[in-house]
């Protein structure tokens, strides 16, 4: 059990270290990495509470999916340049009231939250329903999420569709004057249309554009 | 107090156990790999260092080691050096769930494809680290190609093991093993056995998908400013990966330990030999395909994967469904 506290102390410690670092460093590739490093001790704790599943899928997801395109925006964009720049300025100091009252109102949602959740007594029956020991993580979840809550399960999973389709019908843009490769073009090309064979008379040369 | 003490020597000469026949063999793959190259193109290969050059790897790893470590002046130092060290770490831990026999494994944990998974999607985060880090033109186009390449091809593998996964009815490796003694999947699931392992090529960044360091465009891709011990590094974790990649296919295809056929002169084999065989079978086709085949275009490379690859082993991933379901062969525990 000590092994198991110590573990614990050192994945959150490593979890809110990293949090405030990906707030507070300057350097916004750093703030990324800090907060690849946020999720993968977050999941470390899934895995302790023994929810491995849902500790593997938060790696494959967040860390493996979500966060490379965040790396790829934020290192295409060179924001830190940018932020340099703008921390530099006169102005710098208007954002932090804002931010202050943000963080704020989302600190007593969570409150308000976690608050609910440990008073209403009929959400803590429900959660302590029918997880039997034998089964592993990944049974027992697929049995109630393919059960009981599959039109969540396939409603979330539409609206990210729909997010997606929004996403690329939002960036696309169709340019005219675009020269494009046909893959069966390019293989059906026969001899014929390739090669031709053309006698070349001494000191006279080819016309090559025809 | 003591107790501890004693599991945690006992754990760390487990490990120690399975890390160095894992990095020998390695060295001895690249060597191997190199054999296999130059016999398809009629050369002899690395022949000089110790017999038929079995040493060759060695002697590299050892001038690598003496080189002098350059830092680019003007490259951020910390990821710089970061970048081989997650490869490498990343490479090698992945290694601790690979069965090699029923008993055999470092841990036999309930989700073991989907941690396979995992550190195989997050190795791209070595490459990405290194090509920024590098502040170099070459290295961070090349990081930016193997990146989106290794992204895109993980969507397909992940698909390809759901089928896999349809057909046992538990993540964990050695049930997955244990579910092929009748029949291996490649039998069953031959494409998906084809297209995992394209993907696979393309994943690992070998040939004809090593488009990152395609070295006429791209000097060395992401490795150009590394040097001396980071470079083998980088070397290193690459060649693990692929033994990796080799391993997961034997274990989700090839049935892993399994014996081809329970007769007298197969099964007196033991089964670690026979996921090293199938390993190093896989890996010589690995070879074979780097020596025989063309580099393909990067726009092919992305059409390969989304546009044929994805659809496909969606299809398949619906046709295994509803066989099991109409048959009545799901697994259910």
């Amino acid at each position: 059990m000590i092994t198991h506290a110590i573990f614990f102390y050192i994945f959150s410690f490593i979890a809110i270290v990293s949090a405030i670092m990906l707030t507070v460093s300057k350097n916004t590739v750093h703030s990324v990495f800090f907060l690849i490093l946020d999720f993968i001790s977050i999941s470390c704790l899934f895995i302790m509470i023994g929810a491995e599943f849902l500790g593997m899928i938060m790696l494959i997801v967040y860390v493996g999916a979500v966060a490379v395109l965040f790396l790829f925006v934020v290192m295409m964009l060179n924001v830190a340049q940018q932020k340099n720049e703008w921390f530099s300025a006169r102005k710098s100091n208007s954002h932090i009231p804002i931010g202050l009252l943000v963080s704020l109102i989302v600190f007593f949602e969570l409150i308000i939250v976690i608050g609910g959740w440990k008073y209403k007594t009929n959400i803590q029956d429900s959660i302590s329903l029918n997880i039997s020991s034998e089964l592993s993580n990944t049974h027992s979840l697929g049995n109630v999420i393919y059960t009981d809550y599959i039109l969540l399960f396939q409603l979330s999973g539409m609206i990210l569709l729909v997010a997606m389709i929004g996403a690329i019908v939002l960036t696309f843009r169709h340019r005219s004057g675009l020269k494009r490769q046909s893959y069966i073009k390019q293989i059906s090309r026969d001899r014929a249309e390739g090669v031709e064979l053309v006698e070349v008379e001494s000191n006279k040369g080819v016309k090559i554009d025809v | 107090m003591l107790e501890y003490i004693n599991i945690f020597f006992f754990e760390i000469y487990k490990i120690l156990f399975l890390l160095i026949p894992v990095l020998v063999s390695v060295a001895m793959i690249v060597w191997l790999d190199r054999r296999v190259w130059a016999f398809v193109q009629k050369r002899r290969g690395p022949n000089v260092v110790g017999p038929f050059g079995l040493l060759q790897s060695l002697a590299d790893g050892l001038k690598y080691v003496f080189k002098e470590i350059i830092i680019p002046a003007s490259s951020n130092k910390i990821i710089f050096i970061l970048a081989p060290i997650v490869t490498m770490t990343l490479a090698l831990i992945a290694w601790s769930v690979i069965p090699f026999s029923e008993t055999l494994v470092l841990a036999d944990i309930n989700v073991g494809i989907l941690y396979l998974f995992a550190v195989s999607s997050l190795g791209v985060y070595g490459i990405i680290m290194g090509g920024w880090a590098s502040n170099s033109k070459y290295s961070f186009l090349g990081a930016i190609r193997s990146a989106a390449q290794m992204v895109s091809y993980e969507v397909s593998i992940g698909v390809i093991i759901i089928n896999v996964l349809l057909c046992v009815g538990s993540l964990n490796l050695s049930d997955i093993v244990k579910a092929q003694q009748n029949i291996w999947f490649v039998i069953p699931l031959f494409p998906m056995f084809v297209i995992f392992f394209i993907s696979a090529l393309a994943e690992t960044n070998r040939p004809p998908f090593d488009l990152p360091e395609a070295e006429a465009e791209l000097v060395a891709g992401y490795q150009t400013e590394y040097s001396g011990m980071m470079y083998a590094m980088f070397w290193l974790g690459e060649y693990a990966n692929i033994l990796l990649m080799c391993a997961m296919g034997s274990i989700l295809f090839l049935g892993g330990w399994l014996s081809p056929v329970d007769l007298f002169p197969f099964n007196i084999i033991p089964g670690p030999l026979w996921l090293i065989f199938k390993i190093l079978l896989l890996f010589i086709l690995f070879a074979l395909v780097k020596a025989i085949v063309p580099r393909y275009r990067y726009d092919q490379l992305m059409r390969i994967g989304w546009k044929i690859f994805l659809p496909l082993s969606l299809i398949w991933v619906v046709l295994t469904a509803g066989y099991l379901l109409y048959f009545d062969l799901l697994p259910m525990n």
